[in-house]
């Protein structure tokens, strides 16, 4: 009888437990684990535990040829296949000093934009479902499915791509693309203002969003979360505008910044990056140089012995790409900075205190792609 | 035998006479009980199968789909054959999970739909029970549902479902304020709590015509805390799928899962009657006080008809709501109810007392 008068007292209320969000959990968008530390309602702090779908790419393209890891970018963020390729590509263009014909320049830029703005609609998909709407999925879906048709059209795959090759492209750009993607941008410019009906001015998302999960610029800088999620705290990382790649020096569009970084802040950039997307692209696409598709290369890409870095402005940030090469025709060593693994470690300094309601909507704001994560 | 389709109440005394008539009083009560039992029984179950049906075409048509299509016309029996697919599936069991209370929880949530679906007056004569007290033990009754949501959330041991149903609990409990309150405005209007009494009230205008502005405010307020006690739209914080994947229903598979997921449509059904009844006229058809022949055409109506319209209008309009907004968060959720939408209905209440007062109502 003694012993349990002497047990100590538990204050309930403070007590915190953990539930673990995934592997399998509908708002993690994949197979991240979130052990999330509850009092109650509130996020106390949480844990991302990585490595669930880690396919061990950047070991893989050691002894790869460079041809050859244009295929393994396609598999990390899937959902920017065409960018992740282009950092590749431009690496080794840069590494051999290869001209690549304006053509080609032209039309990467164009179809890179093209896979940001089907990147962007697919997240307010998710975006939407994340908060409760799920009528939200099927308008942007039936959306980005006019962008897959377009790149069904050209070169004949939807998701991972694998279009562009050192030193140009696979094969040139269907004659009906330029007449699609005009159409395309006809028909969006329409239907983003039923997103904005659907989702934007909806004042529950709103009341949802405003003023949950800030980022101040310090901390974005200090985490190096980039991409619309950083510019919407304010950190001006847009890699298009600082380091021109591609001929978006030739372009005018503008670099969006927030001001407040909240929830709802990193919503209206993507919103807005898409409408710039389709400015950039209106710009471009009347105007493609005829030429060749293809620079001449050498059968076996060879770089010579050194060290490499080139970065790119990815659909959820800056993806860059390191190589270490011994002149060899596979790299000696590969790093990829993934812009998601950046913005992951974010989550548990802006949701801490905040509802579980909310982890999900920040969680859905940063836009994460898993196996950019694991890689 | 006098039936008519305008006036259930001969035929209910024509069998109740026939019974009586043939066997010992004990007995015939004993054969109209069943009787009526297995009525609401059907009723319920194909009412059930059939909102489920109407809401996934609903929310398809939302969507920009077409919806179950493939079985039979316009996929009509999909619900049937998930049914059956419910109904053969394994129940699995949970370690650690509280083995009575999960088993009896499902059954909770459910008989308290069904108790209060036997109040309803569908058409003239033709409801299970007529009490004087009809709203409050309709009120009453669909309440207990909260009693099985607790239940299956606390047993099922695990966490999700342990938030879900604590989020249930605090939901339904503040909302059945409002709800109640926004009943009481019309009760004030029609100065009885019986449903026939109500309905036969409205046959000269139903009473969000003749309420003025407050019975309006009423609907509107009953509309959006109804959605929220039943766990639906906006306010399905309960089993919100993104953030606790099922709530308080994750653990439950099969027959015990399809329990919870008709009396949820169920639900819906019963608070879009009471919303008709009270504020829409229920089976009384629209009548313009002082048109004798328009009136005269809208009673050939059946009153059937009158009533699922009604009902079923404002079911699309709840599933409207659902499948257009995106979800709130628990505080909110509180808020608006607290904040916003109790001191609305105290007001109104006030206001309604005020006019019937002064006799300035219709």
């Amino acid at each position: 009888m003694k012993e349990i008068i002497n047990l100590p007292v538990k204050n309930v209320e403070e007590e915190e437990y953990h539930i673990n969000m995934g592997p399998q959990h509908p708002s993690t968008h994949g197979v991240l684990r979130l052990v999330v530390s509850l009092q109650g309602e509130i996020v106390k702090s949480l844990k991302p535990h990585c490595g669930y779908i880690h396919r061990g790419i950047e070991k893989m393209c050691e002894k790869d040829t460079y041809p050859q890891i244009i295929h393994l970018t396609d598999r990390m963020d899937y959902l920017s296949a065409h960018i992740n390729n282009h950092a590749v590509c431009m690496l080794v263009e840069k590494a051999l000093e290869v001209e690549v014909p304006e053509r080609v320049t032209y039309i990467r830029t164009i179809i890179d934009e093209l896979n940001r703005i089907a990147s962007h609609q697919l997240w307010w998909c998710s975006f939407g479902m994340d908060m409760g709407g799920l009528t939200c999925f099927f308008y942007g879906l039936r959306d980005r499915e006019k962008i897959l048709d377009i790149f069904e059209e050209s070169f004949g795959s939807r998701l991972l791509h694998s279009y562009y090759t050192p030193g140009g492209l696979m094969m040139d750009i269907h004659p009906d693309f330029q007449k699609n993607v005009k159409a395309f941008i006809k028909y969006f410019r329409k239907k983003i203002k039923d997103y904005d009906d659907l989702l934007t001015g909806n004042i529950i998302m709103q009341l949802r969003t405003k003023g949950v999960g800030i980022l101040t610029k310090e901390d974005a800088i200090s985490y190096g979360v980039t991409g619309p999620s950083g510019r919407a705290s304010g950190f001006a990382c847009d890699v298009r505008k600082h380091h021109p790649y591609g001929v978006y020096d030739k372009t005018e569009f503008k670099e969006i910044l927030g001001t407040k970084g909240d929830t709802f802040e990193r919503y209206m950039m993507r919103m807005h990056e898409m409408l710039e997307s389709m400015k950039i692209i209106e710009q471009l696409i009347d105007n493609i140089p005829a030429g060749d598709y293809k620079a001449k290369m050498k059968a076996v890409i060879k770089l010579p012995a050194g060290e490499y870095f080139q970065r790119v402005e990815a659909a959820r940030g800056e993806l860059g790409v390191y190589v270490v090469s011994d002149g060899n025709k596979s790299p000696y060593r590969m790093k990829f900075r993934s812009p998601n693994f950046s913005n992951l470690s974010v989550l548990d300094h802006i949701s801490r205190g905040c509802k579980i309601a909310d982890l999900v909507a920040i969680g859905g704001s940063l836009d994460y792609v898993i196996p950019d994560i694991d890689r | 035998m006098n039936f008519s389709i305008y006036d259930f109440t001969s035929f209910n005394q024509w069998i109740d006479k026939f019974l009586f008539d043939n066997l010992p009083a004990f007995w015939a009560i004993v054969v109209e009980m069943t009787i009526i039992g297995l009525v609401v029984l059907l009723f319920y179950a194909l009412v059930g199968l059939f909102l489920v049906y109407a809401e996934r075409k609903v929310c398809a048509f939302m969507q920009n789909r077409v919806g179950p299509n493939r079985v039979g016309p316009y996929g009509f029996f999909q619900t049937i054959a998930d049914l059956f697919k419910l109904l053969m599936k394994e129940l699995v069991y949970i370690k650690n999970a509280d083995r009575l209370l999960f088993n009896i929880a499902p059954f909770i949530v459910i008989i308290a739909s069904f108790m209060a679906i036997a109040a309803i007056p569908f058409a003239k004569g033709l409801h299970a029970i007529d009490f004087d007290i009809g709203i409050l033990y309709v009120i009453a009754v669909s309440s207990l549902g909260v009693v099985g949501i607790l239940l299956a959330g606390w047993s099922s041991n695990n966490k999700y479902s342990l938030i879900g149903a604590m989020r249930s609990g605090a939901q339904i409990v503040s909302y059945e304020l409002s709800v109640g309150l926004s009943l009481i405005t019309i009760i004030i209007l029609a100065g009885t709590m019986q449903f026939s009494a109500i309905v036969e009230g409205q046959a000269n205008g139903w009473f969000i015509f003749k309420g003025h502005i407050p019975a309006f405010i009423a609907f509107i307020v009953f509309l959006i805390s109804s959605t929220a006690e039943t766990n639906r739209g906006p306010f399905d914080l309960a089993e919100a799928e993104s953030e606790l994947t099922a709530g308080f229903h994750t653990e439950y598979s099969g027959i015990k899962f399809a329990f919870f997921f008709l009396a949820e449509y169920m639900n819906m059904f019963i608070v879009a009657s009471i919303a008709a009844t009270v504020f829409w006229g229920g089976w009384m058809p629209f009548h313009v006080g002082g048109w004798a022949g328009f009136n005269h055409i809208m009673d050939f109506i059946p009153p059937l008809v009158w009533y699922f319209g009604k009902t079923f209008f404002i079911i699309w309009i709840m599933m409207w709501i659902k499948w257009t907004f995106p979800r709130l968060r628990i505080d909110q959720l509180l808020t608006l109810e607290w904040k916003y939408l109790l001191p609305i209905n105290l007001v109104n209440i006030l206001i309604m007392a005020f006019i019937v007062l002064m006799g300035w109502h219709f």
